[in-house]
């Protein structure tokens, strides 16, 4: 076992490889540089956007920009932003990365909360009202994406009933405003673990020994609680690394939206500016993000159902 | 009533049996699935739509009725006037851009999955069956694609093909399908593999390789169709996340070039309206929703239909 973990470590590594040089390139082919306009739509006197070009290196070979810019990231530094000048990308993510990875984990647990007693009672009350009460919000779940969840959902609460602050500034210092996109985010993940909580437990209820605990007269709490839950989380276990990653990498619409100061809306305006390195950072802490996460699953696997064993 | 024309066939059994074979046992299960059935009755509209529906329509997507905008002093409400959704507020004809949206949508399933099926079949198909280092090497493959933020790289790769001939194709569109595509075979390429990987076992198999049909032969025509159910599968329940990637995108203002509108880009104009207009949301969220979930039923009944495991036990 502790093998395994230490070759899944290490292959996290050259999947980094790839996936900045991917990116890297993917940037470079990118029309037009990150001094072409600035904001507004001016355009730098040709002289200028020059000695930024060389300022920051950017006249060196693809090459030797990608290394240097591996180099400085094995000292800590992620470079320059080229759009906020004042500030290095390590404080732009210094800055957003704890709300993001809140936010996330916010969602994620109000999605396990709501979403396996959802799955569990579903089954329990298999073809009885509370399963088609469950089938239906999970319904609503997968067919609302985030950005229709949050949309409405801010006009809603926000603008017409006026229960949760709108935007202003230092808003989201004030705890209720942490309520919105976190119900948007979570809307799709409660869904998706109620129903594969749901098909996990009506498996499960066939099996025989869920059949041997009935018939040696067990109560019905304990047959639930013990037998069948245990064992049919072990399913649902393998699809929260997934969603978790999903999380908080795909909060950025959510983000958005509510102008929630974390990390992920810069992806998409950074993009727009070919702000080189906030590019490069956003992408390889999500591909880090989405590596350990999956490897925690499969460990965490292992771990509840002694019958999986990794060589 | 059995075989009128077979002089020369084996004489009928006394009672014909019913054909049993996967296909029409799994066909027949998902008739018996109503939420099935009433996604494919939908998916099959959704496609008639996509396919006729501009052509039927009195408007053009992107035409302006601007004496309209003006006498309602902004869109137009739907149900009132000739414009039956009502417009936007450059007079444009919901309806008709619905329509468009949808021809969008349903080539997005299409396409998105003609990717997947074109990199993830041969991938897992080789992986499975060459074993070894070529296995090894597949599958690190699958997981450098698979640890790639979705999303991030869709964006990136159509912002930066924006300005090629590949990049303007379909309005902007293709590039955006094959990004969704490129990000979604891993899925394919695990689910080919690990089947093939128990039919490689199979006696079958052994009968062919014994009779010398070739590599290449024993997977076409032996081990894929075996597994084409789980396939089947897979594609259609891919297809929900591939329609919500685009709307996501489309959103964001990744896509479609104006004056087309993909329905996520048509949620995405009408936010601003969303007060006193709301149905400039609702309407083309709602078609959203009712994709997402048509596709997710017809999934599910056909996952139902086809898993052997629930054989007998329903």
């Amino acid at each position: 076992m502790l093998g395994y973990i230490i070759r899944r470590v290490l292959w996290i590594i050259p999947v980094l490889f790839f996936v900045s040089v991917i990116t890297f390139v993917l940037m470079r082919a990118t029309p037009s540089g990150p001094f072409d306009s600035f904001g507004g739509g001016r355009i730098a006197a040709p002289g200028v956007v020059a000695a930024l070009e060389a300022k920051y290196g950017l006249n060196d070979p693809p090459h030797v920009q990608y290394l240097r810019w591996v180099g400085n990231l094995l000292q800590g530094d992620l470079g320059p932003s080229y759009k906020y000048r004042d500030r290095t990308v390590n404080d732009i993510v210094g800055e957003g990365i704890g709300t993001t990875v809140m936010l996330g984990l916010m969602a994620f647990t109000v999605a396990v909360l709501i979403g396996i007693p959802l799955g569990v009672i579903a089954a329990l009350r298999h073809n009885g009202i509370p399963d088609y009460l469950a089938t239906f919000v999970s319904i609503i779940g997968i067919a609302t994406p985030s950005f229709v969840l949050a949309i409405l959902l801010l006009v809603f609460f926000s603008v017409t009933l006026g229960w949760f602050p709108s935007q202003s500034a230092r808003w989201w210092d004030n705890p209720s405003t942490w309520v919105l996109p976190t119900v948007a985010l979570a809307g799709f993940p409660i869904a998706q673990i109620a129903r594969y909580t749901r098909a996990s437990m009506l498996e499960v209820t066939r099996k025989d020994y869920v059949r041997t605990a009935q018939s040696k007269g067990l109560r019905e709490r304990t047959i639930v609680s013990i037998h069948m839950i245990r064992n049919a989380l072990i399913p649902v276990v393998t699809i929260l690394g997934p969603i978790l990653a999903f999380l908080i990498t795909g909060s950025f619409i959510v983000e958005t939206i509510f102008g929630v100061p974390g990390i992920g809306r810069y992806y998409i305006v950074s993009i727009g500016q070919r702000d080189y390195g906030v590019i490069m950072a956003m992408t390889m802490l999500f591909a880090v993000a989405i590596a350990v996460l999956n490897l925690v699953v499969d460990v965490l696997y292992a771990y509840i159902d002694p019958r999986i064993r990794y060589s | 009533m059995a075989n009128r024309s077979g002089a020369l066939e084996a004489p009928a059994a006394a009672t014909p049996r019913r054909s049993a074979s996967l296909w029409g046992d799994a066909f027949r299960r998902l008739l018996k699935n109503r939420l099935a059935i009433l996604g494919g009755i939908i998916v099959a509209f959704l496609v008639l739509v996509a396919i006729f529906g501009p052509f039927l329509t009195p408007y053009e997507y992107q035409a302006q009725d601007l004496q309209a905008v003006r006498q309602a002093r902004g869109p137009v409400n739907p149900f009132v006037g000739p414009h039956l959704l009502g417009t936007d507020n450059l007079g444009r004809d919901l309806l008709s851009r619905l329509m468009d949206g949808a021809r969008i949508s349903m080539t997005v399933a299409l396409v998105v999955q003609i990717v997947v099926l074109l990199i993830g079949v041969p991938v897992g198909a080789a992986a499975a069956w060459f074993g070894g280092r070529v296995d090894t090497l597949l599958m690190r493959i699958t997981d450098i694609v698979y640890a790639f933020p979705d999303l991030l790289f869709i964006i990136l790769l159509s912002v930066a093909l924006r300005e090629t001939a590949f990049g303007k194709a379909l309005d902007g569109l293709l590039v955006v399908f094959v990004a969704i595509g490129l990000t979604a075979w891993v899925g394919m390429a695990r689910l080919v593999r690990g089947q093939l990987l128990s039919l490689k076992e199979t006696e079958f198999v052994e009968a062919a390789k014994a009779v010398g049909v070739s590599d290449f032969k024993i997977v076409t025509r032996h081990l894929l169709p075996n597994a084409s159910g789980p396939m089947i599968v897979a594609i259609t329940l891919g297809i929900p996340g591939a329609i919500l990637a685009e709307a996501t995108l489309a959103f964001i203002g990744i896509g479609a070039a104006p004056p087309r509108a993909s329905w996520g880009s048509l949620v995405a104009d009408g936010q601003t309206y969303l007060r006193s207009e709301p149905h400039l949301v609702i309407i083309p969220a709602l078609a959203v929703a009712i994709a997402l979930i048509s596709f997710t039923f017809l999934g599910d009944g056909l996952r139902d239909a086809l898993d052997p495991k629930l054989k007998g036990k329903q």
